[in-house]
């Protein structure tokens, strides 16, 4: 198990080059072979989704991909959302809106959220939801993330 | 998000103001304990059988793998109860000889990484002698059952008793006894972060750092400190940032013995961070419990006297600090819940199996018996044919103070106005007239109610009542400004995502007359923060709010001496606000920060008549304070498939004083999605062998955002005379008043089929095969 390859995971325009084994899964490599702790790991199983991350423009999972698999894709995670002191406008919906409590679940519900609405912009309330259940949230009972969210899409569509 | 400090001369209370927690959170700058780096990480080897002899243990040549032998010296985990026949049974940190369920740590192996130990656990070999386990607490209770520890014969470890004095007198007067039998299945609390231990040894002092995923710190290092038997000094304990804990994280967990056990032996760092797997099978379950219980009502519908029947299954070790009874003594004690009834009989036993070990979640015991006093008044409402409010009209608490059958004393709160106030915002004459028409096309709607109180913010009093060998209660604030006008509030208290660090600052903000974002208040480190009990117990806003405004009063009274002396007033002719000490109606002021200056730098002005630096310390233990609120909800149960959809839920809820309406509706919102889970949704399951049917995330199922109706809050605020800061707790109401709301709804739907469902999840399997049983919906 001990063979490594050497990769390069592009997070937030940065460009790690770090050797893991084939094993090793994209949050554990986010987290641990380049020190972005800003990613958390609720359950390994891909059902929680407190890991999501912004693969080449899309939310995954990344517990459920393997760190070679993203060899040289861009990656985005939580630290890499505000624009220097600006934070983000989900990030500021979801402090308007108490969107967290203790904030372990608030990074995968931010990239989630984030990457759903930059590629639809326009998605219907209906169908956010159905992203939002995506992941898990033990703390706020997601009225304030779903409310959150809805601020934050209507914020960046007037960009 | 109104402002509801009109007439009380407070600025900051009572505002929705943001949290100061959020910024560091939203920008995952949060610093959580997995995201510390180790030099050796351990995994436990965990048993795959739930109960048996643990014979040998063949690990890999080389491998570093310690078990019970090797902790020579370390002591057993005793949690103790002096009262109600408690049996104290220990719990070893490493199983020591024989097993008692599945996931219980029998080795801890330590490796260079976290997949290294891994798979060394894989590899090892464990041989077990047979033995028969026992799951059910009902099962473990029949003559011949397994025994779990020699030392609790019958597997009973606790037995409370309660009987009124004159109960069979008023019993056998009865008009009518009507009773209800419900079962409540096992739940997991699944806060989003699992539990986790870094352990790290300083040569230069002999000291371990323990950073880990716990609710009370404090606690956490007298009991560490007492299982291995070192000086509390030598141990520092630190709870960062914790994601969620629920209850689930109070207990101590042997797990944090083991690696802070490793840390000194190895004078290094060690980290261990639970799987979810673990999680659910391995850290505290709850809610496991039978209860039968009988209510006796005389020809008006009055509730006379109660008798109940409480099974609760602990599991296979009691939990530290609570024990075994946190659950069936809560449940014991208050039971009689929002109701006037002074006639009370009870047996509550707490029953060890071959299953994980019980300990606190958010509402312990509470969610279980509103659910079944609130079927008990649904069906005594049927019995007696009158409306379900109306029963509960005659029945609720309507005089303060009030004092229950158990000797419980209510402090003034809103029962009957809270329902008056949920039954109009509902409209039930429309609902009734649209489930009327509903049924008529086949829909099945129905509305269920729960009243209910919520004892909060208890004081040590309340701990010793039941016996506990450790009392937990009070609070101790050490609030400081420093010589350039910061504040800084260290806490005993230990917060994990109730927005503690906010309401706080807001409580010293109008003390002070500063703004909240200048006060940092500190906690989770038993290094900067007093000794504390931690949070738990819907308690920290009532008794470490407690504790900041006595310690903000102190300081804001020194300030005002410095001032007075400064500007050359009378102390009663200063205010302090906006960040300065003013002579009322006069443009002569100094500000904080040049007070605070003074109280360090300038003392030789104060003649010796103040005390140098700015610095006090206030503690109060309060004897509790009682919330309530009634809930509403309506549901759309699909008679064909069994499933249940809340369409709308309503509350009416009253907790004092808000100090931060957004954070107040914020808890409430989370326990409500708890309660629903637990009503509608999750549940732990064992086979008959013990093994655990529902070890990840998509089998055991909290609540998406799918499954919330939209939430609808009314609020009232009945100032409590039992706290000073006027405030209530309500950190577990959500989750107390939903399962009761959710299951009368669903029965309310199904009058028609003549079917009662009083067992929880209410999943679509036991609706339908409740409907199959009637023979109504095959």
């Amino acid at each position: 198990m001990s063979d490594k390859s050497t990769i390069t995971l592009s997070i937030n325009s940065h460009d790690h080059a770090i050797a893991v084994e084939p094993r090793r899964t994209l949050a554990d490599a986010i987290r641990e072979d380049c020190g972005q702790t800003g990613t958390h790991i609720g359950c390994e199983h891909g059902i929680c989704g407190a890991c999501t991350v912004i693969v080449d423009g899309e939310p995954v999972r990344s517990c459920l991909m393997f760190a070679v698999q993203a060899d040289g894709k861009k990656i985005r995670t939580v630290e890499g959302l505000a624009n220097g002191d600006t934070l983000h406008p989900m990030q500021q919906a979801f402090m308007d809106n108490h969107g967290l409590q203790c904030g372990f679940c608030t990074p995968g519900f931010l990239m989630l959220a984030v990457g759903v609405l930059e590629r639809e912009p326009d998605i219907s309330d209906d169908d956010l939801l159905d992203v939002l259940s995506s992941n898990l949230c033990r703390c706020t009972g997601y009225q304030n993330i779903i409310k959150a969210v809805r601020a934050a899409a209507k914020e960046m569509r007037g960009k | 998000m109104t402002a509801r400090t009109k007439g009380t001369g407070l600025k900051w209370v009572g505002r929705a103001i943001r949290r100061l927690e959020d910024p560091a959170l939203v920008a995952g700058q949060g610093h959580f304990t997995a995201d510390l780096p180790a030099t050796h990480w351990v995994r436990f080897l965990r048993s795959p059988v739930a109960a048996g002899a643990i014979g040998k243990i063949a690990a890999p040549k080389g491998a570093h793998v310690v078990t019970a032998a090797d902790l020579k010296g370390v002591k057993p985990i005793l949690p103790m109860l002096h009262k109600f026949n408690y049996k104290p049974v220990c719990q070893p940190v490493l199983a020591d000889g024989v097993v008692r369920f599945v996931g219980e740590a029998i080795a801890a192996v330590v490796a260079a990484s976290e997949e290294d130990a891994e798979d060394i656990v894989d590899l090892i070999e464990v041989e077990f002698g047979d033995a028969t386990p026992v799951v059910d607490a009902r099962d473990a209770l029949r003559e011949g059952a397994p025994q779990i520890h020699a030392e609790a014969p019958g597997n009973v470890i606790l037995e409370g008793k309660v009987k009124t004095a004159g109960f069979d007198e008023v019993w056998n007067g009865a008009h009518k006894i009507v009773a209800v039998d419900v079962r409540s299945h096992r739940q997991n609390a699944t806060p989003m972060e699992a539990r986790a231990a870094h352990a790290v040894y300083d040569a230069a002092s002999g000291r371990i750092t323990l950073t880990c995923t716990t609710q009370m710190p404090h606690l956490m290092r007298t009991a560490i400190a007492d299982v291995l038997g070192i000086p509390e000094s030598d141990l520092r304990v630190i709870a960062p940032d914790v994601g969620g804990g629920f209850g689930q994280k109070m207990s101590l967990c042997a797990e944090y013995v083991v690696v802070v056990w490793l840390a000194r032996k190895l004078k290094s760092s060690v980290a261990w961070t639970e799987d979810r797997r673990e999680n659910l099978i391995a850290s505290f379950h709850s809610r496991d419990q039978y209860i039968a219980l009988e209510g006796a009502f005389d020809r008006q519908a009055k509730l006379i006297a109660l008798k109940s029947d409480i099974v609760s299954n602990v599991g296979a070790y009691s939990c530290f600090p609570t024990t075994s009874g946190v659950e069936p003594l809560m449940a014991m004690a208050e039971m009689p819940g929002p109701y006037d009834v002074q006639q009370y009989q009870c047996l509550a036993r707490g029953v060890l199996t071959n299953t994980c070990t019980m300990a606190a979640y958010r509402g312990v015991s509470r969610p279980i018996i509103t659910l079944t006093l609130e079927r008990l008044m649904d069906k005594a409402a049927a019995a007696f044919a009158i409306d379900p409010v109306d029963i509960r009209r005659r029945n609720l608490i309507d005089t303060f103070p009030y004092t229950s059958a158990t000797g419980l004393v209510y402090d003034e709160a809103s029962y009957k106005e809270t329902l008056e106030m949920a039954v109009e915002a509902i409209d039930v004459p429309a609902f009734r007239m649209r489930q009327k028409q509903a049924r008529a096309q086949g829909r099945h709607l129905g509305i269920g109610f729960a009243t209910f109180s919520e004892r909060t913010g208890y004081g040590s009093p309340a701990f010793a009542a039941r016996g506990m060998a450790i009392t937990p209660g009070w609070e101790t604030v050490i609030l400081t400004v420093d010589p350039s006008g910061f504040v800084e509030a260290r806490i005993g208290s230990s917060p994990h995502g109730q927005g503690l660090r906010t309401t706080l600052a807001q409580i010293i903000a109008d003390e002070l007359g500063v703004t909240p974002d200048l006060i940092k208040v500190i906690h989770g480190d038993t290094d900067r923060a007093p000794y504390g009990w931690g949070t738990f117990a819907s308690r920290s806003l009532v008794i470490s709010g407690g504790a900041t405004l006595i310690a903000a009063r102190k300081v804001r009274a020194k300030l005002i001496k410095i001032a007075s002396t400064m500007l050359e007033a009378a102390p009663g002719d200063i205010v302090l606000e906006d960040g300065a000490a003013r002579v009322a109606g006069t443009d002569r002021s100094v500000s904080i920060a040049k007070l605070a200056r003074e109280a360090y730098t300038q003392t030789h002005r104060f003649n010796g008549e103040i005390e140098p630096g700015l610095t006090e310390t206030g503690t109060y233990d309060p004897p509790g304070t009682f919330s309530n609120a009634c809930h509403v909800a309506v549901v759309d149960v699909d008679v064909e498939t069994g499933r249940v959809r809340i369409e709308k839920y309503l509350v009416a809820e009253d907790a004092g004083r808000i100090i931060n309406p957004m954070i107040a509706e914020g808890q409430v919102h989370g326990g409500i999605a708890q309660g629903i889970g637990n009503a509608l949704l999750e549940e732990i399951i064992y086979d008959e062998s013990g093994g655990i049917l529902t070890a990840n995330l998509a089998d055991y199922m909290p609540p998406t955002a799918r499954e919330m109706p939209p939430v609808e809050l009314h609020h009232m605020e009945t100032p409590s005379t039992q706290s000073i800061t006027k405030a209530k707790g309500l950190g577990e109401g959500g989750t107390i008043g939903a399962p009761a709301a959710v299951i009368n709804a669903i029965n309310d739907a199904l009058t028609p089929f003549g079917v009662a469902i009083d067992e929880i999840p209410a999943t679509p399997q036991r609706i339908r095969a409740a409907l199959r049983a009637a023979g109504k919906a095959a």
